[in-house]
């Protein structure tokens, strides 16, 4: 039989082996954007635009009362990138699955989750980047935040974790779609009408009735209140709670949901 | 890792597989496939694209649930202790599963990572597969930069990064052009002569002839003949007289007239005039083959004896060819496949 060359390996307690290979991807995929410059190009200059479009283009004429509107849209803008970097990540899991590297993985004794969890990660670092982009070049175009330090951090921890629970979303759907294309699609249709119907941009009271109710019941307009509430000491009225509650129910529903189908993938 | 019960009976077997079936919707990908794999050994399971290889490898190597049927690899059930099999197993596919942005020993050092080697581990197990297969110079490159055989050898490294005793290579030099695919042979030979057992898929019936013991015939989802290429050539009924005509136009006239001597199927290329006709064991044949073209006037440029290729086999066998026409071009742009007694 072949050589006993197992001399390096060593076995772990199923949580480390959980972790190390959580730890393992998560780093093969940040290696990943890293070597892609136009990729990392995208992801910082796209959410910039938006800052300056909405800032400088859209300010002019958008009136909150009582807020300067760039305090009032950055919050939305954050969501926004965290949202559609979600994309990214369903397009991620589709080619992997396609180029045949998520079979190599998948006939190796290693944990069935630390694939997805490797994905889910990186791209939450990229997102918690990428809000962080736009945080400052808001602070540069003026933006204040009108409450402290603590509450700031918290809207921050607040979008990332939608982002993290939004990227097992995605995941499932990267693991669902037959290709990048399929993934792309559907991610725009989907969440480009979600984010525009919502309070991100303009106040929910000055659309149309039937928008309107669509924007009052979209949970990014809760999660936006919600960091509104923290950055601008607006009560949104428990906006918060209902937030964490609905990252923790969507985080457990999709990542057990992707886990499965990953087990069965064909 | 847990090893969970084995069964006496079939644990001897590396691979051991009864009356496996799979379905995608209506498409019946395997209906019925039995096959024994004794350990050290290499056999090769053959047959046209879409007779089922592939979705045997998939159920083997734990990426697919077969609808029914008993499939052990290495005394586990694949279905029962995926785990146990994955311990053991190698799997190097139709395509490149490496990351194409990391580099070589990146994407070697990952694979060692996530099967329990530590850092420091993994990295000198990444450097021994790269001298392996002669990619160290290379090894700090990204994978994007690497030739299409450069690819094949790492995908093959990170299939033995595990030291798997089982090895499974589904169309390993598919599009790959000859001098790679024979590298690619070499590294394989000599997997074979440590000891690796191998289970080959190929639509290349020289690459099974050049690779295996033991050949598998299947078609449709199930195989229809076994056993050592001079067994299965043995099948078709002996020896086949190959004659080339000078003018390739009278090729079928010329196979009309040696209907006679013929004991199976003759096998006929109108392009290059040439004419193969299976005798038996009545090699005497080839004079009285020879005179009856030369009295109708068709002059050769070849003649000669030969033991049948495994296509002939095949195509006795199934009644079509191996190699799909549009794909007949092969490793070599070559069919059928010459064979040195």
């Amino acid at each position: 039989m072949t050589a006993p060359a197992a001399s390096g390996r060593r076995t772990l307690n199923p949580f480390a082996e959980w972790a190390n290979d959580s730890i393992v991807i998560t780093r093969r995929n940040l290696i990943g954007y890293l070597r892609q410059p136009q990729v990392l190009v995208f992801i910082f200059i796209q959410p910039v635009m938006f800052v300056l479009l909405f800032g400088y283009i859209f300010g002019g004429v958008m009136n909150i009362p009582g807020i300067s509107y760039i305090d009032f849209a950055l919050p939305g803008i954050m969501v926004q990138s965290a949202t559609f970097a979600t994309i990214g990540t369903s397009v991620a899991i589709t080619e992997d699955k396609n180029s045949g590297i998520l079979d190599r993985f998948r006939s190796l004794p290693m944990t069935r989750s630390g694939v997805l969890n490797g994905r889910v990660i990186a791209d939450t670092v990229r997102t918690a980047t990428t809000v962080g982009v736009i945080f400052f070049v808001g602070v540069v175009l003026g933006y204040r935040l009108q409450t402290d330090i603590l509450h700031g951090l918290f809207a921050y921890a607040l979008i990332i974790g939608f982002g993290f629970a939004m990227s097992w979303v995605a995941v499932f759907v990267g693991l669902s779609v037959k290709n990048a294309e399929a993934a792309q699609a559907a991610g725009f249709v989907v969440l480009f009408p979600l984010t525009f119907i919502s309070s991100a941009f303009v106040p929910p009271e000055t659309m149309p009735t039937v928008l309107q109710w669509l924007a009052e019941i979209n949970p990014l307009t809760n999660l936006i209140d919600g960091v509104r509430e923290l950055t601008l000491g607006i009560d949104s009225g428990g906006s918060i709670v209902r937030s964490i509650i609905g990252m923790i129910v969507i985080t457990v529903v999709f990542s057990l949901l992707s886990i499965r189908k990953y087990r069965r993938l064909t | 890792m847990t090893t969970g019960p084995v069964n006496t009976t079939t644990d001897e077997f590396a691979v051991y597989v009864d009356g496996l079936t799979r379905s995608f919707g209506e498409t019946k990908a395997l209906t019925g496939l039995d096959l024994v794999v004794v350990p050290s050994t290499v056999v090769g399971l053959i047959g046209p694209n879409g007779a089922g290889k592939t979705t045997a490898v998939r159920i083997l190597s734990t990426l697919l649930k077969p609808d029914g049927g008993i499939a052990r690899v290495a005394g586990h059930d694949v279905v029962k202790n995926p785990q146990a099999v994955r311990e053991n197993i190698g799997l190097t596919g139709q395509y490149a599963a490496v990351d194409e942005k990391l580099t070589g020993r990146e994407n070697l050092e990952m694979i060692a990572q996530l099967t329990g080697w530590t850092r420091r581990g993994a990295g000198a197990r990444a450097d021994e597969m790269l001298e392996r297969f002669e990619l160290t110079d290379a090894g700090n490159r990204p994978v994007g930069t690497y030739s299409g055989g450069m690819r094949r050898r790492l995908d093959l490294g990170a299939s033995l990064v595990l030291s798997p005793s089982i090895l499974f290579l589904d169309e390993p030099t598919t599009g790959l052009d000859p001098r790679s695919r024979g590298q690619l042979w070499d590294v394989i030979r000599d997997l074979v002569d440590e000891g690796t057992t191998l289970l080959l898929t190929t639509q290349y019936l020289e690459e099974a002839d050049a690779l295996a013991e033991r050949i598998v015939i299947i078609d449709e989802g199930h195989n229809i003949a076994e056993g050592t290429p001079d067994e299965l050539k043995a099948q078709v009924g002996g020896d086949v007289i190959e004659v080339v005509l000078a003018d390739p136009t009278r090729t079928a006239e010329a196979a009309g007239m040696l209907e006679s001597f013929s004991v199976g199927t003759i096998n006929t290329n109108p392009e290059t005039g040439d004419v193969a006709v299976p005798v038996g064991d009545r090699q005497s044949m080839i004079a009285g083959a020879v005179r009856v073209l030369d009295d109708a006037g068709i002059r050769l440029v070849d003649v000669r004896r030969r033991r049948p290729s495994l296509d002939e086999v095949f195509l006795t066998l199934t009644g079509h060819h191996a190699e799909d026409e549009e794909e007949d071009a092969g490793p070599d742009g070559m069919q059928p496949v010459e064979v040195t007694p």
